[in-house]
């Protein structure tokens, strides 16, 4: 596996708004059929940093890599059909749509019938959407969410909406899937089931899963590798357990007395 | 909000083309097959002139607000420019029969082929545009539009008109309301079947993925600048087309038709009838067209008991103006949603009757 080219490779990207700077060279790659994590306190550029792999935001340097090609200048739309799917932090469904409508949007890059052949409908559109919409319930059925599947999403609980987030982006079948604080704002129960969602997606679906999360059991518990992120810089990378050791990541989340500050910078 | 899908019990989807059907039940379907056989056999059933003259401007009116709804209702773009392309596919027809000889019925829809072209064009600002900018940037299509009806001898007469044919098909004149109207009818029923068709497909899901959360519909892989200029070029087709429609049935277009307050009533129709939804843009022309008669015929029953009083007269030319714009009013502050939504409660209402929960 260490041979091949990464899934996703980020390098040297800097990112910059006027004086603020959100992103300092930060590297890492991604491999295939890794479960990887992103984490860091709050500020420190990790949506950014999806943002720049998804497109949202382009890097003011440094370049992004999809299986090695360089699609630092794509836009967001074209990067998706190239294979990122991703979720938002702050729910971003189709609030108007129904769920099983706003899943088919996922497949939008898949399809092939357009305004004309889609308006005509019978002979062709119709058989290519039923044939997406097998797809798509497989994925209803692995989320568990068959019964709200004509619910409109805008309708949903926050519980719901978030897994019904993660169905739209499996849909889009991407080599690579960056989630967004996936269990923000839920209860246990809520986040067991996420991350076994997230498990099973990378396990049984063989999917390459980024992940932003502030929950620190699940992170060292599901995650194969991890990256942290602090004032735009990456401070450390590594199994979880070396991370979870590193003395920096220590002092960023917990904080340090004033008069151990310079001391415990100078360990990492 | 109630839910929009209150299956009748026995209702058993048995397979996924059966859960994407048009028609929620057979029951639904029957009714509107019915409702089409009934509107073929009309001009039979000796229904006035009068009358058939409102279906007819329904019908093409309704052709030209389903495009605006699926503009302004599905895709979440203003427009305040749709009479100029409805005027543009009027003249456009006009033109093509007088100038080249196209056969008026193959003018019509080659008309509305012209005017998507220029929605398109019209629809280019919209890619970088949103919601009170574009709304000027549309505004302004509107003047020049209007503009050029006044002033391009070549295509539109300029300011005293154009004659439009009368249409024919093998040989024989379709004139007269009665003939008319099955042309009106045969477009409405195709386009309102394509429209439909249209939003439960693909595009139609794109545009409504744009309409309600452009970023993560990019995100989606939806090219936002390519299907926001689309929509303006689909909803101008349908405007060109109902157009058309209106020319060759008048036999003259005048620029003076195409103002900003059609553009405005357009609007009326969709908002009445309920945004982004096909059965509500033809109830909300409907609504639009009958007002005016039911006004009428209101006067006319206060006019039998209180007698000729010169007020009512005059009033009722006021009324019919002002009733427009209360109904638009009453209708966003009671029904946002259109008629369509009412229609809907009422439908529910019936089935869980005596158990309104």
């Amino acid at each position: 596996m260490a041979a091949a080219t990464p899934v996703l490779e980020v390098r040297n990207v800097s990112l910059g708004f006027g004086g603020v700077r959100a992103l300092t060279e930060v590297s890492f790659h991604v491999n295939k059929g890794e479960l990887f994590s992103i984490i860091g306190p709050n500020g420190a550029g990790k949506t950014s940093m999806l943002n720049c792999i998804s497109g949202r935001y382009t890097p003011t340097a440094g370049r992004v890599f999809l299986e090695g090609r360089d699609v630092t200048p794509l836009s967001p739309n074209q990067r998706a059909t190239l294979g990122i799917g991703r979720t938002f932090q702050n729910l971003a469904l189709f609030g108007h749509m129904s769920v099983l409508d706003n899943i088919m949007v996922g497949r939008h890059h898949l399809l092939k019938n357009n305004f004309l052949t889609g308006s005509v409908y019978w002979g062709g559109a119709q058989s290519e959407e039923l044939r997406h919409r097998r797809k798509v319930e497989d994925i209803i059925d692995f989320l568990e969410i068959p019964h709200i599947r004509k619910a409109h999403a805008g309708t949903l609980p926050y519980g719901l909406r978030k897994r019904v987030e993660l169905a739209r982006a499996m849909a889009v079948e991407p080599k690579i899937i960056l989630l967004d604080e996936p269990m923000a704002g839920m209860n246990l129960e809520e986040k067991e089931d996420m991350a076994r969602y997230i498990v099973d997606l990378n396990e049984e679906w063989g999917m390459t899963v980024v992940m932003i999360e502030h929950d620190m059991g699940v992170v060292m518990d599901i995650s194969h590798r991890v990256i942290v992120l602090e004032f735009g810089r990456k401070i450390a990378d590594g199994l979880p357990d070396e991370v979870m050791n590193n003395e920096r990541v220590k002092v960023a989340y917990l904080g340090v007395e004033d008069d151990e500050g310079p001391q415990a910078g100078a360990v990492a | 909000m109630i839910s929009t899908s209150l299956i009748p019990c026995g209702q058993y989807k048995t397979s996924y083309a059966k859960d994407t059907t048009l028609f929620e039940t057979p029951v639904s379907r029957a009714f509107c097959v019915a409702g089409v056989v009934l509107l073929l056999a009309l001009p039979q059933l000796g229904v006035s002139n009068y009358h058939l003259t409102l279906l007819i401007q329904i019908g093409y009116l309704s052709i030209a607000a389903l495009g605006l709804n699926i503009l302004v209702g599905s895709t979440g773009q203003i427009s305040l420019g749709h009479a100029g392309f409805f005027g543009f596919g009027a003249f456009a027809s006009a033109w093509l029969n007088n100038k080249f000889g196209v056969p008026v019925l193959l003018a019509m829809p080659l008309a509305a082929v012209m005017t998507t072209g220029l929605g398109l064009l019209f629809g280019i600002p919209a890619g970088r545009l949103k919601g009170l900018y574009l709304a000027i940037a549309t505004f302004a299509s509107q003047f020049i539009l209007e503009d050029f009806f006044a002033r391009a001898d070549w295509f539109s007469g300029g300011s005293s008109g154009a004659m439009a044919g009368t249409a024919s098909l093998f040989g024989f004149d379709i004139t007269g309301d009665r003939a008319y109207f099955y042309v009106v009818l045969f477009w409405l029923v195709t386009m309102v079947l394509l429209g439909s068709n249209l939003l439960r497909s693909r595009d139609g899901r794109a545009f409504v993925a744009v309409r309600d959360h452009y970023l993560s519909a990019e995100v989606m892989g939806i090219n936002l600048t390519k299907y926001r200029i689309l929509s303006f070029g689909i909803s101008s087709f349908y405007a060109g087309l109902g157009g058309a429609l209106y020319g060759h049935y008048l036999g003259f277009v005048s620029a003076e038709g195409f103002t900003i307050l059609l553009s405005i009533q357009f609007l009326g129709m969709i908002i009445i009838g309920g945004m982004g939804s096909v059965m509500g843009t033809l109830m909300g022309t409907a609504f639009m067209v009958l007002l005016p008669e039911v006004l009428e015929i209101g006067f006319g029953g206060i006019r039998a008991v209180a007698g000729d009083v010169a007020w009512l007269t005059s009033g009722l030319a006021y009324a019919k103006q002002a009733s427009i714009g209360l109904a638009i009013i009453l209708f966003l502050i009671f029904e946002p949603d259109g008629l369509v939504h009412r229609w809907k409660l009422i439908k529910s209402y019936w089935k869980l009757y005596p158990f309104s929960y």
